[in-house]
Order: structure tokens, then C-alpha cells, then sequence
């Protein structure tokens, strides 16, 4: 990427904060110079910071040989790598065909609004962030959603919003208990 | 005696984890001497969370069990010898219909032995395969046994195994690469999942005897980071294969060597096409490649690679141990063997079941799948998924092969078989995979990357109510230049499910049109909700289900929806006992 277009635009999609790039030293020294391990590297970056920084792939584009372009070209290019921190609670609605075709998009729509967000966003508190997928392979139990790694089945939107709002209240509780 | 409890996916998400720790605490209360133990999907997810007792007159097999019923089945069943009649499904004296009529040979694992157990896998005739190749197989013969056996790719596109491999073979390069497609993209279906976290040993298994067969020393799974316990399992798996030799550098003493690893794919649905997915293994955006060259002759690195799907290679131990005959003798002429499908949407009995080719969609649907949930009537199957259609119901009766499912205008595809009854709009559901596609194509070429996204700006106004008439034509004329504008698979298969629809559905594309409704009340924008002040009865039931507090009332009072705020969840109408929402 020249000079010219490195900034602005196109970096608004990505998240620039300043973070610990030391913990990521290890990754880039495990995979090396060898090649076609970029998609590993990136994979354990996010494991370590939730996200991508700005800030990380620029380090990682200084020490490797890969170009800033091919790196953000690989971040921008598969779902799973994020550009933005998530919530404390990543809500994955499944929107795989056995889910739509037993409501889920219904069930969507009434988590949005309660959480007045769309899907992709996180919640101004933090708390909730709300993702697309296609199919967490439950489709026996479709609609499903999938927040932090348990999976809630056979949803209509009244339950979807049972459950989140539950998830607030304890998130808030625990908040003042803490105080 | 021993209890096996399903911990698939499917099994953990209805709760099987907790089943599983009540079972061990009571187990451990009373000190009974009885083994628990896990296992995979034995595909009857819809019963899920199971129990299986196994002893030696036979197992029972209980469902929807849990934390309670498993304390009962442990204190009556385990304890006392009573069954549970009311939570049992089925004896294995008295299979259900489900299971009757399915013929297993890629699952007949699958929730059956632990999968963390190689042991168990090698009980059940494992590595036997790769032994027998190992001691008086040529790369030839193994080749030549493929072929007889008949055995056609999984993973969509039904191209003869052996072909590839015989490609593979007969291409010079330095190192040659054996790499299983475990990417599994079809929203909606998970038979590869559930083979690998079920039975990982025989895709492994898989794939040294389809190593060994093209010359590669090296072996890839391109498996999807959305599945941690298939990778979990299968690394669990290699490890032990590794310990027994079966794995590493001169296996079982020969001098044939062959190391195996897992790639993590990062969400990508064209990476499950065979040349973005070596783009995606060489750490780039997975882009597809212009063919030829094959990848047999040039693939990952640019070297000879070989790619199957992971149930073609589950096929391949079987065949070999069992002999190319046993096979052959299963499914129809040309579509030789099994196939796995995921059953799901609205039908009864959503799982996974194995059935010979040949048998009728109508026999899948009725007989294993028990029919329509809440009995309505049945509308369309969906094969194939984003690249397939939805076949409507007066082909029921079409044998599922490869050449008659593609006489429909859908495509076999890698097993997703959706169920559509009438309350699913077609025109909907063409939609949803056309965004799907147009989301999903990588951009490379155009028509792909702007035609997807025309057809769905069109589709998307006939569900408005704003559609044209000559729009359908249009749709008909954009769908056919996409086809045939398009790289790779994605693009030249995208428009089938809108093809199809127009094929069968057309009259419902025109009511859209022309009369502005949607049949199957489903096309939110030609909707309204209203509570009929006759029938209202004043329950609050609406009101007190209603996700957006859009419906007003008191306690006895006739309730209002303020269509302002109303989302067309439908919940009302869904709750109401007494008929007095109506829908428009
Ligand atoms: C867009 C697209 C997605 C595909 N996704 C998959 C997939 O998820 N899994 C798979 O095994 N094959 C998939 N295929 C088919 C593969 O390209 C390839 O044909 C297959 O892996 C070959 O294995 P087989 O001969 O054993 O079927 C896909 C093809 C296309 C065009
Ligand atoms: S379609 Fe939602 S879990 Fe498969």
C-alpha cells in the first residue's frame, strides 16, 4: 500500500490502541520467516488480544517479510478475524439455512432491539457483542445462538431476549457486588 | 455393563455435559462398577441428550435425559435393573424406523466407540486398511480397487476418486500433498463434523491409504476454526496414531512415511473450493485459481496435491478391509455406496442419517425423517445448499443419485437436506442464499461479485411487493450470464437456487408480483399484524410475548398492536389461543 492511501479511509475500519506488542513476540519467533504461515500468526494474535490491533500488524509487517497490504488483505478477506474488541458477551446468532427457515431471523431482530445494536456491533457498556454465523452445526435444534461457547436451542425471540436480559443482570449485579 | 453418553456438538449443546457429570456423581454415591463413557452423534440429534446402557442382553438407549433423569437412571436402571420405560426410545431389540432403514458404512462408528479411544477404533477392524495396503498393495492396486468399488467424491461435485488419485499419481513433482477437505461451508449442514468428532481415526486412516496410493509423504486437514472439538479430537487422535505407528516415519516398519497435520481454516466459504482452499493453506486470501493446471498437477506450493472431502475418505478404510464388491453392491448403476445427509428445517426427526444411494427422497423425508413438524404439509427440499435448489414436492419420488438429483436442477451437494413445508417462501428463501453467495464471493470476478449482488437487489424488491414482471425474465437472463461468467464453483452455481425457484415455484414469484402477497406469509413487507377485537379475549398472552412491547392492553381488554413498533415476529400470532391475530 503506498503512502498516499495507508491512511485515513481505510483505516477507519480498524481499531488503533496501544497494546502490548511484546506478548505477540513469541508468535512471530514460533512461525518465523518460514512462509504460508500468516493466517496462523494472525489467529494467535487474536487469541491474545481478542481482536486485531492496528498496532500488531504493523509490528508484525516490520519483523516478517509479509507487506502491511498482504496482512490487512488477510485480516479484511476471513470472517473470523475481528478489527474491533468485542464485548464481555459474544452473541452468536446462527443464520444458516436450518435456523432461517425455523425463525431466526425473527429472533434477530428482537435481540438488535433490545440491545439496540446491529449485528457486528458491541453494546456502548460493553457488554454484548452480536455476531452473524452461518450454522453452529445444531441444526436439530434450530434457531440456535451461541454465547460464549454454549450454544441456547429452540429460541423464539421471547426466549433470545429472556436470556440476554438475564445475562444483563447478572453482568450488573456482579458489577455491584464487586464495588 | 457400560453407559455411553453422546457428546457430539449437537449432544453438548441440549446439555449432554451436565448429563454426563450426573451420571459420574451417582455412579459414584452408590460405588457401582460400571463404565460411563463418551461417544459421538449417533445422528438421532433430535433426541439428543442420549444415553445409551449397554449390556449383554442388549442397549437401551434413552433421550432427552437430563440432569434428573440421568439421577433416576442411575438409581433405577444402573442400580435395581428397572427401566425407565417412559424416557426410553428404543431397544437395540426394537430399532426404531429411524435407524432401520439406513445403511451405515461412513458412520458405522459414529456414536457407537469413544473417539478418544484408539483402541476401541481398532477393535472395530481399524487400521486394518492401511495394513493390508501397507503389506501386499501396489500404489496401483489401491487405485484400481477404488475404482472398482465406484466410489464418487462427497464433497459436492461426484468426480470419480480414483481419477484424482490416478492424476496424482501419474504427476512428477519433488513432494506430492494429500489433504483432507474438513471446511464444510454449507450453512446447514455438519455430516463432516460429525464423522470427526465421532470416528477420527478413519479419516486418518483415509488419509494413508489415499497418501500411500498418490505417493505424498505429507498430509493437510483443512478443518474450520468454527469446529474445536473435531480438531480437538482429531490432534488427540493423531497423537495416539503416532504412539501405535501409524503415523510418522516408516509406518508399521515399511519404509512408507507420511506426517499429518491440521490447518485452521478462518471462516471463509470459498475456501471449501479446492484451489482457494491451497491459497488459503499457503497463508493467502483464499482466491481461486484459474484451472488447469489441476491441482493433481499443481497444487499447494505448486506440487501434485491430491484433495477429498472427509466422507469420501471415511469410505476408503471400509473399502479396502471389506473389498470394492461389498461396496459396489450398495446404492444404484452409477451411484455406487452411501451418503451421509444432515436432516434439518421442518421435519420431525432432524439428524444425520446414512442411506444407500438410490433410495427415494420421499423414503428419506417420510419414513427415517417421520415427516412435517406439527404435520403441515411438505413444500420443497433443499439439496445442496448455496449452490443447489429446493426440489418441490411432486419429485418426492426421485431417487437420490447423483445423475437424477441433478436432473432436478439442485445438486447432490456435500449432504445438506433442508425441509421446507408451507410455511417457507420461496422466493425468501432464494434470497437468503443469494445474500449468502453475494457475501461470500471473494470478488475475483465480476459477474460473481456485482451479478450476485444485482440479483439480490431484484429479489429483494419482489419481497417488497415492488417487483416487476420482467424482472423474472431478467433474474432468468442474469442468473445464466453469472454461470457462465464465473471462475469457480461459487459463482457458476450461485444463481441455482433462484433457477430453481422459478422453475418450480413461479407462480409464487408472481403473486409476489402481481398480486402483491406473499403466500406463505412470510415477506415481512406485505404483512400487517392485527388482533381481531371479536375473538380477543384480553389473556395478555400476545403481550406479555411480545419482544418490542408493541401490543397494549389491560387484563380483559382488547388488545391493540401499535405497528409502529411492531418487528413481524409473528410471536403473537404464534401464542394466541383463541385465533384472534390475523396476518395479511
Ligand atoms: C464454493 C465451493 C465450496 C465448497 N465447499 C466444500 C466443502 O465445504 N467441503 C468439501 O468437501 N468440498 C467443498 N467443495 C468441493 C471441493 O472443491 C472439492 O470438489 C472437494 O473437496 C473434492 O473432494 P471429493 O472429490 O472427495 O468430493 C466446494 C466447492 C465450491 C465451488
Ligand atoms: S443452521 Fe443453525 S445450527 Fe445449523
Amino acid at each position: 500500500m503506498c503512502d498516499n492511501c495507508s491512511g485515513v479511509e481505510f483505516k477507519k475500519n480498524f481499531r488503533d490502541e496501544k497494546v502490548n506488542l511484546e506478548l505477540i513476540t513469541p508468535v512471530i519467533e514460533k512461525y518465523g520467516k518460514s512462509k504460508g504461515n500468516l493466517i496462523n500468526v494472525l489467529q494467535e494474535m487474536q487469541d491474545i488480544y481478542g481482536y486485531l490491533p492496528l498496532s500488531g500488524m504493523d509490528y508484525l509487517a516490520e519483523k516478517t517479510d509479509n507487506k502491511k497490504a498482504t496482512i490487512y488483505g488477510v485480516a479484511t478477506f476471513y470472517t473470523q478475524f475481528r478489527l474491533n474488541p468485542i464485548g464481555k458477551y459474544l452473541v452468536l446468532q446462527c443464520q444458516g439455512t436450518a435456523c432461517h427457515v425455523n425463525g431466526s431471523k425473527e429472533v434477530s431482530k428482537a435481540i438488535c432491539k433490545e440491545l439496540d445494536i446491529k449485528p457486528g456491533d458491541t453494546t456502548e457498556d460493553g457488554l454484548f457483542t452480536v455476531e452473524d454465523v452461518a450454522c453452529l452445526g445444531c441444526c436439530s435444534l434450530a434457531p440456535v445462538m451461541m454465547i460464549n461457547g454454549e450454544a441456547y436451542g429452540n429460541l423464539t425471540p421471547g426466549k433470545a431476549v429472556k436470556v440476554i436480559k438475564d445475562l444483563r443482570k447478572k453482568a450488573l449485579e456482579g458489577d455491584t457486588n464487586e464495588n | 455393563m457400560k453407559i455411553k453418553v453422546g457428546l457430539g456438538s449437537c449432544g453438548i449443546a441440549a446439555g449432554g455435559r451436565k448429563v454426563l457429570k450426573s451420571l459420574q456423581d451417582g455412579a459414584k454415591k452408590y460405588n457401582l462398577d460400571v463404565e460411563i463413557e463418551e461417544t459421538g452423534c449417533i445422528g438421532m440429534c433430535f433426541f439428543e441428550p442420549i444415553v445409551d446402557i449397554v449390556t449383554d442382553e442388549g442397549t437401551y438407549s434413552y433421550g432427552f435425559v437430563d440432569e434428573n433423569i440421568a439421577k433416576e437412571i442411575i438409581e433405577n436402571h444402573i442400580k435395581e435393573g428397572k427401566v425407565l420405560e417412559d424416557n426410553l426410545i428404543y431397544t437395540s431389540e426394537n430399532p426404531p424406523n429411524y435407524t432401520k432403514k439406513q445403511h451405515k458404512i461412513a458412520l458405522e462408528n459414529c456414536g457407537v466407540i469413544n473417539p478418544e479411544k484408539i483402541e476401541e477404533y481398532i477393535e472395530k477392524d481399524g487400521y486394518k486398511g492401511i495394513t493390508k495396503v501397507l503389506e501386499d498393495m501396489s500404489q496401483e492396486d489401491v487405485i484400481q480397487e477404488i475404482k472398482d468399488s465406484g466410489l464418487r467424491g462427497r464433497g459436492g461435485a461426484g468426480f470419480p476418486t480414483w481419477f484424482k488419485w490416478n492424476a496424482a499419481l501419474q504427476s512428477k513433482g519433488n513432494q506430492k500433498y494429500m489433504v483432507c477437505n474438513a471446511d464444510e461451508g454449507d450453512p446447514g449442514a455438519f455430516m463432516d463434523r460429525s464423522v470427526l468428532e465421532g470416528d477420527p481415526h478413519r479419516i486418518i486412516e483415509g488419509m494413508l491409504i489415499g497418501g500411500y496410493a498418490i505417493g505424498a509423504s505429507e498430509g493437510i486437514i483443512y478443518c474450520r476454526a468454527e469446529y474445536p472439538l473435531a480438531i480437538e479430537r482429531l490432534e488427540k487422535a493423531m497423537a495416539q496414531a503416532k504412539k501405535n505407528n501409524y503415523l510418522g516415519e516408516n509406518i508399521l516398519g515399511t519404509d512408507f512415511t507420511f506426517n499429518l497435520r491440521i490447518k485452521k481454516g478462518a471462516g471463509a466459504f470459498v475456501c471449501g473450493e479446492e484451489t482457494a482452499l491451497i491459497e488459503s493453506l499457503e497463508g493467502k486470501r483464499g482466491m481461486p485459481r484459474l484451472k488447469p493446471p489441476f491441482p493433481a498437477q499443481s497444487g499447494y506450493w505448486r506440487e501434485p496435491t491430491n484433495i477429498n472431502n472427509v466422507e469420501t475418505l471415511a469410505n476408503v478404510p471400509w473399502i479396502i478391509s471389506k473389498g470394492a464388491e461389498a461396496f459396489s453392491s450398495v446404492g444404484s448403476e452409477k451411484s455406487k455406496g452411501t451418503k451421509v445427509f444432515a436432516l434439518s428445517g421442518k421435519i420431525k426427526n432432524g439428524g444425520l442419517v446414512e442411506i444407500p444411494m438410490g433410495m427415494t427422497l420421499r423414503e428419506v423425508i417420510f419414513d427415517i425423517g417421520g415427516g412435517i413438524k406439527k404435520d403441515k404439509k411438505f413444500k420443497a427440499v433443499q439439496m445442496g445448499g448455496p449452490s443447489g435448489g429446493c426440489i418441490p414436492a411432486e419429485l418426492l419420488d426421485t431417487p437420490v443419485t447423483y445423475e437424477n438429483i441433478n436432473a432436478t436442477g439442485a445438486i447432490m451437494g456435500s449432504g445438506g437436506m433442508v425441509v421446507m413445508d408451507e410455511t417457507t417462501c420461496m422466493v425468501d428463501i432464494a434470497k437468503f442464499f443469494l445474500d449468502f453467495t453475494c457475501k461470500e464471493s471473494c470478488g475475483k470476478c465480476t459477474y460473481c461479485r456485482v451479478g450476485t449482488k444485482r440479483m439480490l437487489e431484484i429479489l429483494e424488491r419482489i419481497s417488497k411487493g415492488k417487483g416487476k414482471i420482467e424482472d423474472l425474465d431478467e433474474l432468468e437472463q442474469l442468473g445464466n450470464s453469472i454461470k457462465d461468467g464465473s471462475l469457480c464453483g461459487l459463482g457458476q452455481t450461485a444463481p441455482n437456487p433462484v433457477l430453481t425457484g422459478l422453475r418450480y415455484f413461479r407462480d409464487e414469484y408472481e403473486a409476489h408480483i402481481v398480486d402483491k402477497k406473499c403466500p406463505a406469509k412470510k415477506c415481512e413487507a406485505l404483512l400487517t399484524y392485527t388482533i381481531d377485537p371479536e375473538k380477543c379475549t384480553g389473556c395478555t398472552l400476545c403481550a406479555r410475548n411480545c419482544p418490542t412491547d408493541a401490543i397494549s392492553g389491560k387484563v380483559k381488554e382488547i388488545h391493540k398492536i401499535d405497528q409502529d413498533l411492531c418487528i413481524k415476529c409473528g410471536n403473537c400470532f404464534d401464542v394466541c389461543n383463541f385465533d384472534a391475530v390475523n396476518v395479511e
